[in-house]
């Protein structure tokens, strides 16, 4: 009987333990352990060597093309329907195109937007794409705020996918019985949208469509005015862990998480973030949102909105995206400070 | 002959009958009791009489209420797929009405309403049970500590849910009911209140949480290590101090010059456990009602030391470029 006993407590705990190394979340040593802000203020960053493998090759920069001179022919004389790229030679013209087939569509090339007559506008994905064009012009000149030098390419989201891997749309939260049962606003079910946690489902509606304040944290150390609610608190929370995971990162990266609101005692860090906040916002309301009605309704989302962009879309786990090299150097092309 | 000489039980001590129990005037009960080996493995191996009374079955049938109350919400929560409840299980909630409710008693039962009627089969549950823990400890003639501390649990209980919420004028400040929404709420709650590291009553309550289980293994491993000159019987320990009660009190003074006594170290325990809930109780009581913000409080009173500036400057973007926060 004993024996029995034990030996069964020996085969429940090896099972238990077999099954806990497998489950998502463990990760491998060793850690790699980086420390960034004062000591003592648990300021510092953790990747497992095995993830930097992973995310340096998968961060890697495409093959390079040749430079393209910025005099000679226009693109405008060249072809018809020239819209946004206004102000390109011919030879830089091309060279673009050829770098955003290598991009975003190298398996179906120019087809995926172009018709046999170039000036063509019939295929969806070429008014899509010619928006994207001026987006990424328009971040590189205006959003440096939040992109510095290093810019944005097609390249930084689409990574040789035509819909980049990380896109968002309006969330409903799962299907949930009607009628008289509690419907939770969206809490309470584990998403990559909100970090695997109980928190809403969807943070990205409110905070990076529209926006909602994030700030929840009381402002002084006595009560004024009403402030926020939990639930409130919790959806900024859920943002705050989407934009951990989109950077592989912790809260200290950008703050001193002893006293999140204040500013005096941030990383710099904190600062680019906010920007992209302000960044997301435009971008998703002016130019993903408004393409809604050109797409087929495969590529919209359950509430049939367009995909649009968070910053898992560009950064794809690091804290700068493609460790921070510049592919905008190399492609005046598209803006920028880099540009003429 | 056997004594508890090692860190697991290794002897079960059992009688050849059930034993009823010591003699109570005036009342009734059950007399069904039996022997588990399995339990007397960590326990007495005797289980039952049991009283339930009118008492104890009322509690169990609140509790059992809101126990469907919380469990048909998570499962509708996942449109009755029963695959999804298991899988989700940790995850599904059952949340408090939103602000725009406050405290009104009848939000829509599918926004909140759910949340009150298990919060109050919940409490009545709970109330039930301690007025019946209460009086069973009467009936044998004992003191009511047991009733008294469950209630300091209750006091944090009630505080979280019911008391602090009153004062703030709104249901949403409350607990959700589930297992992973209790302590993301726990987390939102500390961050929306600037920290409740610096709430002087947080750190009351875990001093006396950790207190308790310093004393608890203190006193737990005392007693088996006297186990060996019969420390843990104590029925002659209370007639002899004995051997093993001496040793005891002489390990500790050797050890720290110090002991407490039989009696203290229980008097000990019993304070530090009611006054882990009773001062956190507290502590979540003035949050938000009469402190927004426990970290700038503590940078108020001087108990925020602030650390050298190792970044740059870094100045609030919103206040120079006007975006939405």
């Amino acid at each position: 009987m004993r024996l029995a006993f034990s030996l069964l407590g020996i085969v429940v705990a090896t099972l238990l333990t077999v099954a806990m190394l497998f489950t998502p979340g463990w990760v491998r040593p060793p850690i790699i352990s980086t420390q960034t802000g004062y000591r003592g203020t648990g300021q510092e960053q953790l990747i497992s060597a095995q993830n930097k493998r992973i995310l340096e090759a998968a961060n890697a920069l495409p093959a390079p093309i040749d430079k393209a001179s910025p005099s000679g022919e226009r693109a405008t004389s060249a072809y018809k329907n020239v819209k946004v790229l206004t102000d390109l030679s011919t030879d830089e013209f091309n060279r673009l195109m050829v770098a955003i087939t290598q991009w975003v569509s190298p398996d179906q090339g120019c087809a995926y937007c172009h018709t046999d007559d170039l000036a063509d506008d019939g295929i969806y994905t070429k008014i899509v794409a010619r928006r994207m064009i001026a987006m990424t012009r328009d971040i590189n000149k205006e959003w440096t705020s939040h992109v510095g030098d290093v810019g944005v390419t097609c390249y930084t989201c689409h990574r040789g996918q035509p819909v980049p891997k990380n896109v968002w749309y309006e969330n409903p939260g799962a299907r949930h019985a009607g009628g008289m049962a509690a419907h939770n606003y969206g809490f309470g079910h584990p998403s990559t949208s909100n970090g695997t946690t109980a928190l809403p489902v969807d943070p990205f509606t409110p905070h990076l469509l529209g926006d909602d304040n994030i700030r929840v944290v009381g402002k002084t150390a006595l009560p004024t005015t009403q402030g926020a609610s939990i639930q409130q608190t919790e959806q900024s929370y859920a943002l705050m862990m989407h934009m951990s995971q989109a950077l592989g990162v912790n809260c200290t990266f950008c703050h001193n998480s002893r006293a999140f609101l204040d500013w005096s005692q941030s990383a710099p860090q904190r600062t680019a973030a906010w920007n992209g906040l302000q960044m997301m916002r435009e971008v998703n309301a002016v130019y993903l949102e408004t393409l809604k009605s050109l797409y087929p309704a495969n590529r919209l989302g359950p509430l049939g909105d367009s995909p649009k962009a968070n910053c898992g879309t560009c950064h794809q786990g690091v804290s700068k995206p493609l460790y921070g090299q510049s592919l905008l150097k190399d492609f005046p092309e598209l803006g920028g400070k880099a540009a003429r | 002959m056997a004594y508890y000489q090692n860190i697991f039980t290794q002897v079960q001590v059992r009688a050849d009958a059930p034993h009823p129990g010591v003699p109570v005037p005036g009342m009734k009960r059950t007399s069904w009791a039996t022997f588990s080996h399995l339990l007397g493995r960590i326990g007495n191996a005797q289980i039952g009489p049991i009283y339930l009374g009118y008492l104890g079955t009322l509690s169990l049938v609140f509790g059992f209420i809101a126990f469907e109350i919380i469990g048909l919400n998570m499962w509708a929560s996942v449109n009755w797929d029963p695959v999804q409840f298991v899988r989700q299980l940790p995850w599904l909630a059952l949340e408090p009405p939103k602000p725009q409710y406050g405290i009104k008693i009848f939000p829509p039962l599918s926004e909140g309403g759910w949340w009150l009627f298990a919060g109050f089969f919940l409490t009545s549950s709970v109330l039930l049970w301690w007025w019946r823990m209460y009086r069973r400890a009467r009936a044998l003639g004992l003191g009511t500590h047991t009733a008294w501390a469950f209630l300091s649990a209750i006091w944090l209980y009630l505080v979280l849910g019911f008391i602090r919420p009153l004062l703030m004028g709104s249901w949403s400040e409350a607990v959700p009911f589930g297992i992973f929404p209790h302590l993301d709420w726990t987390a939102a709650f500390s961050i929306r209140y600037g920290n409740l590291f610096y709430n002087p009553f947080h750190m009351l309550s875990i001093a006396f949480l950790y207190g308790s289980a310093l004393l608890f293994a203190m006193h737990g491993a005392t007693i088996l290590a006297v186990g060996r000159f019969g420390g843990e019987r104590e029925i002659e320990q209370i007639i002899d101090r004995g051997t093993a009660s001496e040793r005891a009190a002489l390990f500790w003074r050797w050890t720290m010059g110090f002991n407490a006594t039989m009696e203290s170290i229980h008097r000990w325990a019993w304070w530090f456990a009611v006054l882990c809930p009773l001062s956190g109780g507290i502590g979540i009581l003035l949050t938000g009602t009469v402190v927004d913000n426990w970290y700038l409080w503590g940078v108020l009173h001087g108990i925020a030391p602030e650390y050298p500036h190792v970044f740059a400057p870094v100045v609030d973007p919103a206040l120079t470029t006007g975006g939405a926060p």
